[in-house]
């Protein structure tokens, strides 16, 4: 391949760039010399251990079976960190894991199930990892705006519940609200791609020598899958939060503030 | 102890079973002890006040009636059958609520009207405004620029739209000056005369006085006196002092 290959050298001397941060932290005071190295030290252990795993998953002759249990620990931790996150949202682990379970299966369906990409330990693992990372965002998002709007507009749905309406009905208008703005960024990035920033998958085949036009093609797949695994995912999270803010006889319940908010 | 037993009024015929009984009811709201062993009987017919000072019980004893807060412990029945047999849904239609704060949705007031019957035609829903002695032309005025007095009357009027048979009110009149109180307290003595029986929360002395039946006095979450006859309630002593210390005597 005419690719850009970096090896040992290449890497060492980009250690350099590095220096600059260590030395504007030391430069200005702000002492995070410490957390820079610590940051680029896991960063670079983090690679390697994934990028050593990898070789082994998308082996042609690995079975693809370990690249969807690679998957599956990915979903697991997607969970947790959208629960960390979003800490004042009751039970929201499960949610969560719910939610990208739904969107993993929904989008990898449809991308290998219409034959857009080849179901392989090559596509499988890239591919669901840049979705849930790109999702991850508005999956908090959602769920923190959620539970604000439900909570400031208390009264407008404790009224609606008073006047015999379902938890779902009485949590709608503040739900799609959240959920509104939840999706907005991800729409404006989608619009802003290209004029403003060369996104990941983009730039990385171009560096790695694939044809500028192959190399837009599949990231314009990779940004239609990003989109709708954030509307998806979203939505999973919309609707069953209901099932977290009010009780099964539709009471809204009382969600505590977390402690440090 | 006992409860109110009202023997007079529109609803002294057919009063046969208290509106609603409860029973030792405990309610627990997070770490606070919110009612700790009620047991009242509120009579079927005419207004009853719930009062009390500050943090004494009195919403959530009102809210306990339409389900927006259940029993740790304890009965409750409404009209003689435990409440939880009842379909929450349509308890909280038969039971109706208007809160403290107007709690009207972005929209005109028709849109607000709308929510409690989406297939109410105009006739109805101005029916409904004439029944608060309200301004049918009001219908097509936007939610958010009433006065304060309006917009409790239209929150009355759309729970008058699911028809209910008994009205919770939660200190109704509380943001509102003299006259719309005076306005809303008419408007509900007059639907208590034509049989929707209405639990008031008020820590107003001289409203109980202008609009109670019957009264019960709430004080750290425990009944401490029921009468049936709000005249003798006004001049009770331990009523009175409960009440007073809060300033809202003669606030209005």
């Amino acid at each position: 391949m005419a690719g850009a290959d970096v090896d040992a050298v290449g890497l060492a001397l980009s250690l350099t760039l590095v220096a600059v941060a260590v030395a504007v932290s030391a430069w200005r005071g702000l002492r995070l010399e410490r957390s820079i190295l610590w940051s680029v030290l896991r960063a670079l252990v983090q690679l390697l251990l994934v990028g050593v795993a990898l070789t082994v998953v998308i082996d042609p002759a690995s079975p693809v079976a370990w690249s969807w249990l690679w998957v599956g620990l990915m979903l697991l931790y997607a969970a947790d960190v959208v629960r960390r996150r979003a800490p004042e949202v009751p039970r929201l682990w499960s949610l969560a894991l719910a939610a990208f379970a739904v969107t993993t299966a929904l989008s990898l369906g449809l991308v290998f199930g219409l034959g857009i990409l080849p179901q392989e330990g090559r596509t499988v693992v890239p591919l669901a990892g840049l979705m849930i990372g790109n999702a991850m965002s508005a999956t908090v998002l959602v769920a923190r705006r959620s539970v604000e709007e439900v909570r400031d507009k208390r009264l407008e749905v404790e009224a609606r519940v008073a006047l015999g309406h379902g938890r779902r009905e009485a949590a709608r208008p503040y739900l799609a609200s959240a959920l509104r703005s939840a999706l907005v960024p991800q729409i404006e990035t989608t619009k802003a791609v290209g004029l403003v920033f060369l996104p990941g998958a983009m730039t990385g085949l171009i560096l790695a020598g694939v044809d500028p036009l192959d190399a837009v093609m599949v990231q314009a797949v990779v940004m239609f899958l990003v989109l709708g695994a954030a509307a998806s995912n979203a939505t999973v999270i919309s609707l069953g939060l209901v099932t977290r803010l009010f009780a099964p006889d539709d009471r809204p319940l009382r969600i505590a503030r977390p402690p440090d908010a | 102890m006992t409860g109110p037993a009202r023997q007079d009024g529109p609803a002294a015929g057919r009063a046969a079973s208290p509106l609603f009984e409860f029973t030792d009811v405990v309610v627990r709201l997070g770490e606070i002890t919110a009612l700790d062993g009620v047991t009242v009987a509120i009579p079927d017919g005419g207004v009853t006040a719930i009062v009390g000072p500050s943090g004494s019980g009195k919403s959530t004893l009102l809210r306990l009636c339409n389900r927006l807060e259940v029993a740790e412990r304890g009965r409750i029945a409404y009209r003689g059958r435990p409440l939880e047999e009842r379909d929450p849904r349509a308890l909280r239609r038969e039971v109706g609520m208007v809160f403290q704060q107007p709690t009207l949705v972005a929209g005109t007031v028709g849109d607000n009207l709308a929510l409690a019957d989406p297939g109410a035609d105009d006739a109805v829903r101005r029916g409904a405004l004439a029944r608060v002695a309200l301004d049918a032309d009001l219908l097509t005025r936007d939610a958010g620029a009433l006065s304060g007095g309006e917009a409790q009357r239209v929150c009355l009027a759309r729970t008058l739209l699911t028809r209910p048979a008994v009205l919770l009110l939660d200190e109704p009149t509380a943001a509102l000056d003299a006259a719309p109180t005076r306005a809303f307290e008419r408007t509900v003595a007059a639907l208590a005369e034509d049989g929707i029986p209405a639990l008031w929360v008020t820590h107003d002395l001289p409203q109980l006085r202008r609009v109670a039946d019957a009264v019960v006095v709430l004080d750290a979450g425990r009944v401490v006196a029921a009468f049936g006859d709000a005249a003798e309630a006004a001049g009770h002593a331990a009523l009175v002092r409960l009440l007073e210390p809060e300033g809202d005597h003669g606030r209005r």
